[in-house]
């Protein structure tokens, strides 16, 4: 099976591919914004220690 | 009690504790994300590239490998949403009450997912994006369910009071449950009946049925990592002002 044909997915290559490819979005960001938010948090939370000290 | 041995309880107990929980996901992690990337490796290579067209719907089924996971996944944390709420609601558990909240933005994802994949399967082979038939509808209502869960929560400060809240709505929504699961039985619609969760044989072959558990088993170490990293959040934000957040954040300098 070469690429193209692997890709056009006997025709239903647009409807296949969005599927995976917002799924693949989706869980993605689920993973990346909590990841960001402890970031953020320890930046916080690092200035307000800082500050009291 | 004593059905159960020591050390499982012990292994419960020092999980309920909030570093400690956090100790032991630093602990797991990699091991998680390994696991995940061998199951979708196999799972799509095995789905989008071993398994053979379908005879009368071609190769648009394909999209099975991650709406079908995706359904079940809606339930599956719905329930533990739904108990993990009935646990902090009873016996005042922190964790239980994190645990429940933090599932419903991965829930509503799964759920997002189910209905937006059902509807670009739903195009070539229906006809039609959408229908209001009853799966279609009780999932729908499904995703109106969570997206309720993290507004209530999100509109009450105190998150003690927030997380009660939460639990009892969570709690009503479980009868939609298996109204979504008998749907295509009870009522005779568009959406296929069910291929695989059959007391009988399951009706798929076996070439197209192990990269779907496969996948299926995939989302479900999925749900954990995601889970945990936002079990980590919540636990930091409602624990700031406890001494191992607050050494926590020192060993990040």
């Amino acid at each position: 099976m070469s690429l193209d044909q692997f890709l056009s997915m006997g025709g239903y290559g647009f409807y296949v591919w969005t599927s995976y490819g917002v799924t693949f979005c989706v869980l993605l960001a689920n993973i990346i914004i909590p990841v960001l938010q402890r970031k953020q948090f320890f930046v916080k939370a690092l200035k307000k220690q800082r500050q009291s000290l | 009690m004593f059905l159960i041995p020591n050390a499982v309880v012990r292994f419960f107990h020092r999980m309920a504790s909030p570093p400690h929980f956090y100790a032991f996901t630093d602990k797991v992690m990699p091991w998680l994300i390994i696991i995940f990337v061998l199951l979708t490796g196999f799972g799509l290579y095995g789905g989008l590239y071993l398994a053979p067209a379908d005879y009368q719907q071609g190769d648009s089924y394909r999209i099975i490998y991650i709406h079908v996971p995706s359904a079940w996944m809606s339930l599956f944390i719905y329930m533990v949403m739904a108990i993990s709420g009935a646990i902090g609601l009873v016996w005042r558990i922190k964790l239980a009450e994190i645990v429940a909240i933090s599932s419903a933005p991965i829930g509503a994802s799964f759920t997002f997912i189910a209905l937006f994949t059902g509807s670009l399967w739903g195009k070539p082979m229906w006809g039609t994006w959408w229908v209001w038939d009853a799966r279609l509808t009780s999932e729908l209502i499904l995703l109106f369910l969570y997206l309720g869960v993290i507004g209530l929560y999100g509109a009450i400060d105190d998150k003690r009071v927030a997380s009660k809240a939460v639990a009892i709505l969570a709690l009503v929504g479980v009868v939609n449950i298996p109204i979504i699961h008998y749907s295509v039985e009870w009522w005779n619609t568009l959406h296929q009946g069910p291929t695989v969760t059959k007391m009988d044989k399951p009706s798929i072959h076996v070439s197209m049925l192990i990269p779907l558990l496969l996948m299926a088993l995939s989302f479900k170490v999925y749900y954990l990592i995601a889970l945990i990293q936002r079990i980590r959040i919540e636990l930091l934000q409602r624990e700031r002002n406890a001494q191992w957040v607050k050494a926590k954040v020192l060993e990040q300098v």
